[in-house]
């Protein structure tokens, strides 16, 4: 089976006021490729800081971290910037929607700074708002929309260039229960593809259900990881 | 992404509009200021501009300014006639004299006393009246602005303007009657005075007895002679003092600069101006900048690269200093335009919108580098923080 991420031994420390704090200690771990993984853990175990650097957003201090067999420690900031606008999405706990552009526009920005043309870009971005069922709301502002439907927004943006890996913090915590599950079930369907991993990190226990694998996170530490068995 | 940076810089109206007026501001305080200045300072030698006829004017060397009355002996025309390259040399009177009004009040003048036979040295626009018709007895020409507000008789409802004096009318001069045959336009000098023009002769009768009378001697040069050789032949040949008209007001301009607190005054408000308007304006960008910090952080978590993110904070940058600067000018300009027929000194060269420009852009700049270091450092995982 191929890998989307391989992890390997993966350190780092933050120095907050003199303080040394050891965010991640000797992580490993492997998503594979069209699989769901769910990172889960109390809060300051780690979780962000590993998906920031699975992300390629932040570097870390020591071991490897692989996406689709590319190590991004290796790659220039130049380089890494392009392989993040063509490979990564984004899903965010706070939706992230920028609040003066409309739904389609934000859809549209992963391709506008691929540097497509902002017109066929939000055309496109429509298109896709439809699938996700917005396509009568392309024209609303962020604030005129419901979180449910800002968040159908913020995952129709991680979808529109069609990345190979989605990166999503604690995307049902910010909406009810049902709203919550609608999302997922958005997320399942619409963006888990065969050739497109999912990583989300969350605490909400009601959404494992819709985890290939659940890892489970604890200072610092990758303390379990296991195949759910209530796969859909 | 220009197309965003642009929606980002509008979203957020309050922010845009406090932004702009705070360039505004500055903008406005950075040419209205020195557009007062310029207008006053070139006041301090508009008599010398009016007259436009003579190349070099000649006069005692210890005169510092044009107003600076230092008098000659009228031997001294003939000696600057005997010179070579000189096509004529004309006497001038200018003096300040008390004007006796119709309802007993004293005014002070500026005489201005021109060559009888050529009336060189006349004011520049005649509005009533010709210039040849101070051949008349006892006649003067009165400039509008003295005309119509200090030398206006009085109003006969209290507290109303100034009835304008008009061709016809009699003044007292040192308790000699003169009557007005002109109107005439000229640039309002520096102290204001009403000016009242009339011949040579005629204002030696009106001034105080004096041994010495002749204020200045308004020199024309040949065809072909160079002004600059012919002031120095003068020195040389008389022990006066010779500028060419350049040179005579760039002595009176030096003068008001170095001997008045005109430019200290004027040069502390536009500093404040200016610091204030960069404070602010510098201020409200930076915080926009702030507030979008977590915006600039999803664009840079998403692939968008610093030089881009650069890119957008300079267009933001120059969007808003041009309309600040725009409106700021825009501002200035209208007030000029309302204020031009009072007596307030305003006066608007090209060289103060380069000025004003340079500054806008200082804030500019300034405001987005502060902003720019934000951007640069920003670690894009801040998105991940909820």
């Amino acid at each position: 089976m191929s890998l989307a991420v391989r992890c390997q031994n993966l350190t780092k420390t933050y120095n907050t006021g003199g303080q040394i704090v050891t965010a991640l200690n000797g992580i490993s771990l492997n998503i594979p490729m069209g699989e769901l993984m769910m990172l889960v853990g109390p809060s300051g175990c780690g979780k962000t800081t590993l998906i920031s650097v699975i992300a390629g957003i932040l570097d870390q201090d020591s071991g490897v971290c692989e996406l689709f067999g590319e190590n991004l420690q290796n790659l220039s900031s130049r380089d890494k910037l392009h392989f993040r606008a063509h490979n990564i999405g984004f899903v965010f706990q706070a939706f992230n929607l920028l609040p003066a552009l409309n739904a389609a526009e934000n859809v549209a920005i992963p391709l506008i700074i691929n540097g497509m043309n902002r017109h066929l870009a939000v055309r496109k971005a429509i298109e896709l708002l439809t699938q996700v069922g917005l396509g009568n709301r392309w024209t609303s502002l962020p604030s005129q929309l419901s979180g449910g439907q800002q968040q159908r927004v913020a995952i129709a943006r991680a979808l529109i260039h069609n990345p190979r890996l989605i990166v999503c913090d604690e995307p049902t915590s910010a909406l009810d229960h049902e709203t919550g599950l609608n999302v997922m079930h958005l997320l399942k369907s619409v963006a888990l593809q065969n050739d497109r991993s999912l990583v989300i990190v969350t605490h909400d226990a009601r959404i494992f259900e819709f985890a290939d694998q659940v890892a489970e996170m604890d200072d610092g530490h990758i303390i379990n990881v296991k195949d759910t068995l209530l796969r859909n | 992404m220009n197309y965003i940076a642009i929606k980002m810089l509008m979203g957020d109206k309050g922010k845009y509009i406090g932004i702009i007026m705070g360039l505004t501001f500055a903008s406005l305080i950075m040419t209205q200021q020195p557009a007062i200045f310029v207008g006053l300072m070139s006041r301090s030698y508009s008599f010398i501009s009016d007259l436009g006829l003579p190349d070099i004017w000649v006069m005692d060397p210890k005169v510092q300014f044009v107003d600076d009355i230092k008098p000659l002996q009228d031997t001294e025309l003939y000696r600057i006639r005997g010179i070579s390259g000189i096509e004529w040399a004309m006497p001038l009177y200018k003096g300040l004299l008390k004007a006796r009004l119709t309802d007993g009040t004293f005014q002070t003048c500026n005489v201005i006393g021109l060559d009888d036979a050529t009336l060189i040295g006349g004011p520049p626009i005649m509005l009533e009246g010709k210039l040849e018709d101070l051949r008349r007895s006892d006649s003067i020409i009165v400039d509008i602005d003295g005309a119509t507000e200090k030398l206006g008789k009085p109003s006969p409802i209290a507290g109303g303007k100034p009835i304008p004096l008009k061709v016809g009318d009699n003044l007292e001069l040192n308790d000699r009657r003169a009557i007005v045959v002109g109107i005439a336009k000229s640039t309002r000098t520096f102290q204001s005075q009403p000016m009242i023009y009339t011949t040579y002769s005629r204002a030696k009768s009106y001034a105080p007895r004096e041994r010495k009378l002749l204020s200045f001697i308004l020199v024309k040069t040949k065809a072909g002679q160079d002004p600059h050789e012919l002031t120095k032949r003068i020195k040389q040949n008389t022990d006066l003092a010779a500028y060419t008209q350049a040179e005579f007001k760039e002595l009176t301009y030096q003068y008001f600069m170095h001997n008045t607190g005109i430019p200290i005054n004027f040069g502390i408000s536009i500093t404040l101006g200016f610091i204030v308007g960069a404070a602010i304006a510098g201020q409200t960008f930076y915080n926009f900048t702030l507030e979008n910090i977590r915006q600039f952080g999803v664009l840079k978590a998403m692939g968008t690269s610093n030089l881009t993110l650069l890119k957008m904070i300079l267009l933001q940058a120059v969007l808003v200093g041009s309309i600040g600067y725009s409106l700021g000018v825009g501002l200035t300009a209208l007030f000029g335009f309302a204020t031009r027929h009072t007596i307030l000194a305003f006066k608007f060269p090209w060289q103060l919108l380069l000025f004003s420009g340079a500054g806008v852009s200082i804030i500019c700049i300034f405001a987005a580098l502060i902003s720019m270091i934000k951007v640069f450092r920003l670690e894009p995982a801040i998105v991940f923080k909820g």
